[in-house]
């Protein structure tokens, strides 16, 4: 705990003569003791106490009475039932001890911790009641065979799920296609224009982020998929059940998620960078090609990286669009398509426990892939603080004036906004 | 800024503002074409579409209605909000206002994980296990607290694929959403305030319950409702946890209880008027999630004011 | 009307000079009488003025010492003002006197604050209760804007539910200590947040002062207000003085000089934690410091 300070600095002596004074702190640099840093810390040993004490007390409660005097709850009920007379008896405790005031403090801060604390556990349970349950049925031939030929007999191990694979692969790879460029266009409106249809869009992208995916799949079977699905072009059923009619439905999904994701990354770019771009002379266009959008890179890209990872666990448009399939498809134009949230959905539902288990190899999986996608993004992000300033502004004024080259006169007064432009973007 | 637009610029407006509109478009066409692929539905069900409860598409006419489904939606985005809004609301207060700073970041990042995690995840593991685990619970409660109308139930019942189970499992998935916004607008509560209120002698409670919680009041109602609507569509674990037979009760300790996504999930791929009836009862749903994002967008919005973001 | 410290035989500025004999001459008509004693609080700190005693108290931010080894005493019932050039620690040095500065997560601190004698570091003893005896007045008025002129008086009651028989009378005494209450009397249910600035900050000082706190900190309470009201909040200091102990940080001199009995110096090289190079009474400090930094400092030469 105590933790001395690496040779406090001394102040340096008074230039000049100084008298002595009896309350003056003498001038001449003394050597000061080692000082001993504190902090002060609210929990006392005897709150730990006091937590432990009515902890015990409660477990006991609850179980004289669920075991002995009723006929139990199961540990789920019991857990929650000793939560609560835990923190009855903490309160009545705490009060006693240190008054209302303080008593009530301390159960707050017992209630918001635990409070937090419970998210977390459903969280790391999910995630190994998963890993748990996948792992035994997962073999690397899982992701190379498909379902071809796997009866209600067959071992849990026996096929696999690559056609799924291949299948959630080129779906949200093509709903990618769709989302990237609309995505980032509708960002660029909303930030970057004066447009006064700003603000219905931005309700509208906000509605939508909430819109049930699965009337996502409602719409795009209700537009493309009843009226066209026996149109073939270049022999391809192109708008029956397909990846590409999945992929357009994920891509509903995927679209408000990332457009307001963006939204968010482009409000940070400062607003000198943008003035110091058009001061230079460059259109508002190119501000945002050459300024804007490099300087969300990474933020960018972190939206994207999420759309994906919530794109990729997507099931319900997938009902009405993919529909499912249990051999491979590679084509996602023609024909139904299976993906990783079908394969499991449809799996765990079916009653051979083998099937169920194959299920949860996909699950697996599917967890995994998100995790990656969701670390990625977070490292992305994370960068995004770390390199943003003044470096960034240089070289951003560089590309400016590179992409102004055609002008020829490059006196050196075109260096002259840079200071500026360097100024205005430490000030946020 | 810039007086005359060049080419480049005019392109860019007209390109940008494409996009803006084109999302805007989207969403009447979403519940235009719903609409229209419901006709048949409608033809035949009439105004008793809204009314009955019964979905049967076996008799002749068929009856379908789409009450029994709103029902059980509602019903179970109910509990899942109950549930989800106490711990939501003390997980945002925890990082804002107890946490230290790296646990705090760290709280954030798991917080944003929940909301990645895919729902059909969420859902195979309250199929599989966590329904299991709650019923010595919903049986406790029947027992115990049967003259409760919402925990009566039958003799005998089966307290698997309850709207408690459903509701408890889409709690977790709305979680999330309620933490980030009120953690939001939580961390914006004036740090100024704040500090007074300590000075004057107050607890990290007092301050807490005098100055952050009047001041993210909006941000918590703001992200309950929307917290609702996403509960509202929730599709995939509904439809594994849920019969889906569609059935007007407030048992929610009982097998039973259907959702309007879960119930579509679920009948996907059936005959032509199955799917006009589905798109109906999608263009329910999509009008009840609509209302209730618009509601908490306002209010939230509201509960922002001030914060510096523009229009 | 409490009696205000004579003007020294001291002349650096004649404007000066005339705000201390308006305030010796009692001027103000706002003021209460001082024999009327505010409303009875239960539960609330005790006993007028407090001195307040540092002892080689330090401060650090993560690794890095921003104050070291400050002793001050700070006698009961007179104003003490800390001086000296931004960032050299002053601020600090007063969220150390009410325990404000633990709030910070990286902060933490060495060395003994004593209040009337006794370590308010001291385990045992908690934040609130100190700060229940030590308020605090802050740079930037920080009234509850939502909370009605009443209510922000009373809102340190409600914090640290303390009982009082009579909410009006505490209400009116404070905002008259404040010199605010003729300006509110009549809008006590207006929200605080309407106030004008100066209003504002005097309203946080009646807030701070209903709870009956026995010193009260403040922290450049002037740095954000029009002359006017800096003029209305210096008398406010002058009037509470010998009933609570005030310490203030401020940056300006001749304010400085108005309200205090004592000053300290506080200076900090670059990059190296504050220090108090010389205190005293006021009068000493601005006629003849003994160090010459505090002269050059003082007489606006650097800071």
């Amino acid at each position: 705990m105590a933790v001395t300070d690496q040779a406090p600095p001394t102040p340096a002596p008074a230039p000049g003569p100084v008298p002595a004074h009896a309350l003056t702190r003498p001038a001449e640099p003394r050597t000061p003791p080692p000082r001993v840093k504190r902090r002060p810390s609210e929990l006392t040993r005897a709150d730990l106490f006091t937590a432990g004490a009515s902890a015990i007390s409660a477990l006991a409660g609850t179980w004289v009475v669920f075991a002995r005097l009723t006929d139990g709850v199961g540990w789920f009920g019991f857990v929650v039932v000793a939560y609560l007379v835990f923190l009855v008896t903490f309160a009545l405790v705490t009060t006693d001890r240190l008054g209302r005031l303080a008593g009530t403090d301390r159960v707050a801060t017992v209630a918001v911790t635990s409070g937090a604390l419970v998210l977390m556990v459903p969280l790391l349970w999910l995630v190994g009641y998963v890993v748990v349950k996948g792992l035994p049925a997962l073999r690397l031939s899982f992701f190379t065979n498909d379902l071809s030929g796997i009866g209600a007999t067959a071992k849990s191990t026996d096929g696999g799920g690559s056609h799924a694979i291949v299948g959630t692969l080129q779906q949200v790879g093509l709903a990618l296609v769709f989302t990237v460029p609309l995505a980032l266009a509708c960002a660029v409106f909303l930030n970057e224009t004066r447009s006064r249809f700003r603000r219905p869009v931005r309700i509208f992208v906000d509605a939508m982020s909430g819109l049930p995916s699965v009337v996502a799949g409602l719409f795009v079977f209700a537009v493309l998929i009843i009226p066209h699905a026996d149109k073939q072009v270049l022999g391809w059923e192109v708008f029956g059940y397909n990846g590409l009619m999945a992929s357009l439905a994920l891509a509903m999904v995927m679209v408000p998620t990332v457009t307001r994701t963006v939204d968010v990354v482009l409000r940070l770019v400062p607003d000198g960078l943008r003035e110091s771009g058009l001061a230079l002379g460059a259109s508002r266009a190119k501000v945002v090609w050459s300024v804007v959008l490099p300087t969300a890179r990474s933020g960018i890209t972190t939206a994207v990286v999420l759309g994906i990872a919530r794109a990729v666990g997507e099931t319900a448009p997938l009902l009405f669009t993919a529909f499912g399939l249990d051999l491979m498809n590679a084509n996602p134009f023609d024909g139904p398509q299976d993906s990783l949230p079908l394969f499991v959905y449809k799996n765990v539902q079916k009653p051979a426990q083998a099937s169920i288990d194959r299920g949860f190899a996909g699950a697996l999986v599917l967890m995994v892939l998100v995790l990656v996608l969701f670390t990625i993004a977070r490292i992305v992000g994370r960068d995004r603080s770390a390199n943003a300033r003044p470096s960034t502004v240089a070289r951003l004024a560089g590309r400016i004036r590179s992409s102004r080259r055609r002008a020829t006169d490059r006196s050196p007064s075109a260096d002259r906004p840079l200071p500026t432009v360097r100024q205005e973007a430490s000030r946020p | 800024m810039t007086d005359e637009p060049t080419r480049s610029d005019r392109v860019f407006l007209a390109l940008t503002t494409t996009a803006g509109l084109s999302v805007l478009a989207l969403l009447g066409l979403v519940g235009l074409f719903l609409l229209l692929r419901s006709q048949d539905a409608f033809d035949v069900a009439g105004w008793s579409f809204f009314t009955r409860v019964e979905w049967r598409t076996d008799t002749s006419p068929p009856e379908i209605g789409v009450l029994g489904l709103v029902s059980g939606t509602v019903i179970v985005a109910l509990i899942a909000v109950a549930i989800a809004v106490p711990l939501g609301t003390c997980t945002a207060l925890y990082i804002t206002d107890y946490a230290t700073p790296r646990l705090r970041t760290t709280l954030t990042s798991l917080v944003d994980l929940l909301a990645a995690i895919p729902s059909l995840l969420y859902g195979i593991w309250g199929f599989l296990f966590l329904g299991s685990q709650i019923v010595p619970i919903s049986r406790f409660l029947a027992r115990h607290l049967g003259w409760i109308p919402i925990f009566a139930t039958e003799e005998d019942a089966t307290f698997t694929g309850s709207m408690l189970i459903a509701g408890t499992v889409v709690s977790l998935m709305v979680l999330p959403i309620i933490a980030s916004v009120a953690r939001e607008v939580f961390s914006q509560a004036p740090p100024g305030e704040k500090e007074a209120a300590l000075a004057l002698g107050g607890t990290r409670w007092g301050m807490v319950r005098r100055v952050v919680l009047p001041y993210g009041k909006g941000g918590i109602i703001g992200g309950s409702m929307l917290g609702l609507g996403r509960a509202l569509g929730e599709t995939i674990a509904v439809s594994l946890l849920l019969p889906q037979v569609p059935e007007l009760t407030v048992r929610i300790l009982e097998n039973g209880g259907a959702t309007v996504s879960g119930f579509i999930a679920r009948r996907a791929g059936g005959n032509d008027f199955t799917v006009s009836g589905l798109m109906a009862a999608g263009l329910v749903l999509f009008c009840m999630t609509l209302a209730t994002n618009m509601v908490a967008s306002v209010v939230i919005a509201r509960s922002r004011s001030g914060a510096g973001l523009d229009s | 009307m409490t009696e205000t410290t004579p003007p020294d035989t001291l002349t650096i500025d004649p404007v000066l000079d005339l705000t201390r004999a308006a305030l010796a001459a009692g001027r103000e008509p706002v003021a209460t009488p001082a024999s009327e004693g505010p409303p009875e609080i239960s539960g609330g700190p005790t006993g007028g003025a407090a001195s307040v005693e540092a002892r080689d108290a330090s401060a650090w931010f993560g690794d890095r010492l921003v104050l070291e080894g400050v002793d001050l005493l700070m006698p009961a019932g007179e104003v003490t003002a800390l001086i000296g050039p931004s960032g050299c620690g002053k601020s600090t040095f007063l969220r150390l006197l009410n325990r404000m500065h633990e709030l910070v997560p990286s902060a933490s601190l060495g060395g003994e604050v004593l209040l009337d004698g006794e370590d308010i570091y001291r385990p045992g003893i908690r934040a609130q209760e100190v700060r229940l005896r030590v308020g605090m007045v802050f740079q930037k008025p920080n009234p509850f804007p939502a909370l009605s002129i009443r209510d922000n008086v009373l809102a340190g009651l409600k914090l640290a539910r303390l009982k009082c028989r009579d909410h009006d009378g505490l209400v009116e005494w404070a905002l008259r200590r404040a010199s605010l209450w003729n300006e509110v009397r009549d809008r006590l249910d207006a929200p605080g947040g309407a106030l004008s600035g100066g209003q504002q900050q005097r309203l946080c000082i009646a807030r701070a002062l209903a709870v009956q706190p026995n010193v009260l900190l403040m922290d450049e309470p002037c740095s954000a207000l029009d002359p006017t009201s800096t003029r209305r909040v210096e008398d406010t200091i002058a009037e509470l003085r010998h009933q609570v102990t005030v310490v203030i940080v401020t940056h300006n001199m001749q304010q400085a000089h108005r309200v205090s009995d004592r000053c300290a110096f506080f200076l900090a090289q670059e990059n190296q934690p504050g220090y108090v190079v010389e205190q005293g009474a006021t009068t000493k400090m601005f006629d003849a410091p003994d160090d010459q930094r505090t002269l050059d400092y003082v007489q606006g030469r650097f800071g």
